[in-house]
């Protein structure tokens, strides 16, 4: 991919972390962590990776996306916002009676949303599926699943990883938003689910490391895994829990806490925005 | 009105077992801070387990405590202790009749912004259902503090369904929870509020509304939902002839199923039931969705309208 590319993929992912942080500041409630961490690599895949139609979000060419680690919804609605499934508007609404945008993720209500996740450890298996069922139809689709480094810990996680790698689906490729935290603490410390990459490559899974805010090393991965035949392919990338705002960078305490007022324009101001 | 959090007391309350028994340990899945065990690890820190976000090993693994004579609290959001760990809690905790307390905060659809992931409204009814569990759903502060002991005293496997906000305190110090007693919080002869949680203060003011209309309602707080206290639901039934159900929780296989499996088997009595009409939840804030989903007095009063038609 070339520089002037990769270039207009990390100026997306400024704006919607931009608009990540305007909208749970407004919500004043859900995830900005886990939001914040995911954000480069959704920018990759909805700008740089995936083919998908916003205009027809049931399109069956589409690739498909399943935000295992459902509490970062925000993460996924400024992307599809930006990509225009729905008005920018809308992400006003974030967790509102009666919006569209649920606290995790609701293939009911929001388009472009695949399936229903918010409790963790369930959208690897779901994926699995998808995977499955695109190559019955001999569709050339691909599925990328975005999981928690915290969520590994649940045993359905790696039940599903058994099953991507025991029915080969190289059409499917997981990404783990390795931030190193979860709700109570650091990873190692609360239940270490470390080394992770041994663990999927023990089941199969072709694994591929990088640093998870680099968006030449996500886009790059992310190729490399559209060519590999025969193996599922785990991305582990290594990420900041909070990443582009300091004050929000690798502190547990920031999980489910929204922006405050007087944190907002902070927040704002370190990825180069003044707000009038 | 002094407001509290169920799951603040039972920070407390188990914090203080933690001192009295040795035997009590804890166990979460990554919501220490959320759940309130946070108060237990801090003090007990070598009596702590945190199994990460893994719900069905932590039932196991509290099975196993409980199995050298350990008294196991387990805690995490009522969806994924009830949901995600069903199988287990039937399995290891009630089929042996291990010891165990599982201890869900989060319960209802007060969770409120998370929405329908998080809103367990089916726990009670699928906890319920399994043999040898006893379920407790209390209805403010100083009786979860009660029931937690109670559960503690009690040999054999507990539920616990609590909430996540501040709710207005009912009971005295004066009041003695037992596990499988109902209490009558209000006096009333024209019908009664048959009701859990926090519905029974909502029937309180339920109450005082049908007062000034002159209507006496009276108000039964079932804070053990199984084994239901049938002497004060009979009772109810005799006396006053009409019965209004009323959780936050579906009305399918909760109290109000509990109360009308009863009653159609012993003394046929017109029941009506509030609670979430079969449906899941959604985002919103509590108070909002308190009323989006008919869980205010008003509505309450207007059950009991309907019902007193058909006695
Ligand atoms: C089954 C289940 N258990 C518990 C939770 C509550 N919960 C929400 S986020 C979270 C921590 C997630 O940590 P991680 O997967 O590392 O996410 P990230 O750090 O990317 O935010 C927990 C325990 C949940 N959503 N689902
Ligand atoms: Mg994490």
């Amino acid at each position: 991919m070339e520089q002037h590319q990769i270039e207009q993929l990390q100026e997306k992912a400024r704006l919607l972390r931009a608009d990540i942080l305007r909208m749970l500041h407004k919500a004043q409630s859900g995830h900005t962590g886990g939001s914040l961490s995911a954000i480069d690599m959704i920018a990759a895949l909805y700008f740089g990776k995936m083919r998908h139609n916003p205009a027809e979000p049931a399109w069956e060419g589409r690739d498909r996306f399943v935000l295992c680690k459902g509490h970062a919804a925000p993460a996924q609605y400024v992307a599809l916002a930006e990509a225009g499934y729905f008005p920018k508007e809308d992400l006003m609404m974030l967790r509102r009676l009666g919006s569209h945008l649920q606290g995790h993720p609701d293939s009911k209500s929001t388009p472009g949303v695949e399936v229903c996740t918010g409790s963790l450890g369930q959208g690897l298996s779901q994926a699995v599926g998808m995977a499955l069922g695109l190559r019955l139809d001999r569709s050339d689709s691909r599925v990328y699943a975005l999981l928690g480094d915290g969520e590994l810990q649940e045993g359905q996680v790696w039940e599903a990883a058994m099953s991507a790698g025991h029915y080969r689906l190289d059409n499917l490729c997981a990404l783990v938003d390795a931030n190193g935290l979860q709700i109570d603490g650091e990873v190692t410390r609360v239940m270490n689910v470390t080394p992770i990459g041994e663990k999927f490559a023990a089941f199969g899974w072709h694994v591929l490391e990088i640093d998870g805010h680099d968006m030449a090393a996500i886009m790059d991965a992310l190729h490399k895994a559209g060519e590999l035949q025969g193996k599922p392919t785990v991305i582990v990338a290594n990420t900041v829990k909070g990443k582009g705002v300091p004050f929000f960078e690798n502190k547990a305490s920031y999980h489910g806490v929204p922006p405050s007022d007087a944190e907002l324009p902070e927040a704002l101001k370190h990825l180069g925005i003044t707000e009038d | 009105m002094s407001m509290i959090a169920t799951r603040d007391a039972y920070g407390e309350a188990l914090a203080e077992l933690g001192a009295e028994n040795v035997n009590i340990v804890a166990l979460d899945a990554d919501l220490s801070g959320s759940t309130k065990t946070g108060v237990f690890a801090k003090k007990f820190p070598e009596r702590f387990f945190n199994m990460g976000i893994a719900e069905a090993n932590m039932t196991g693994v509290a099975a196993g405590l409980a199995a050298t004579g350990k008294i196991p609290f387990l805690s995490t959001f009522s969806i994924f202790a009830a949901g995600r760990a069903w199988e287990q809690i039937r399995q290891s905790v009630a089929y042996p009749k291990a010891n165990v307390k599982v201890v869900a905060t989060h319960g209802g659809i007060t969770v409120g912004e998370d929405g329908g992931s998080h809103q367990s409204v089916e726990d009670v009814a699928i906890m319920r259902a399994i043999p040898n569990m006893t379920v407790i759903v209390p209805a403010d502060g100083p009786e979860t503090k009660a029931a937690i002991k109670a559960a503690a005293a009690y040999k054999g496997p507990v539920f616990v369904r609590l909430g996540r906000n501040k709710v207005p305190t009912i009971f005295g110090d004066d009041y003695r929870f037992e596990i499988g007693k109902g209490a009558e919080v209000v006096p009333g002869s024209d019908m009664t509020f048959v009701t859990t949680g926090m519905m029974t203060a909502q029937a309180v003011a339920a109450a005082d509304i049908l007062k000034q209309e002159g209507i006496s309602a009276r108000v039964v707080h079932i804070g053990t939902i199984k084994p239901l206290d049938k002497d004060i639901v009979i009772k109810a039934a005799a006396e006053t002839g009409a019965i209004v159900t009323a959780e936050e929780h579906s009305i399918i296989g909760g109290l109000g199923g509990a109360v009308a499996e009863f009653l159609a088997t012993s003394r046929p009595t017109p029941v009506e039931m509030v609670g979430i009409r079969d449906r899941f939840g959604t985002s919103g804030k509590a108070d909002e969705l308190i009323k989006y989903f008919c869980l205010t007095p008003e509505d309450l009063v207007e059950a009991a309208r309907k019902v007193l038609q058909r006695k």
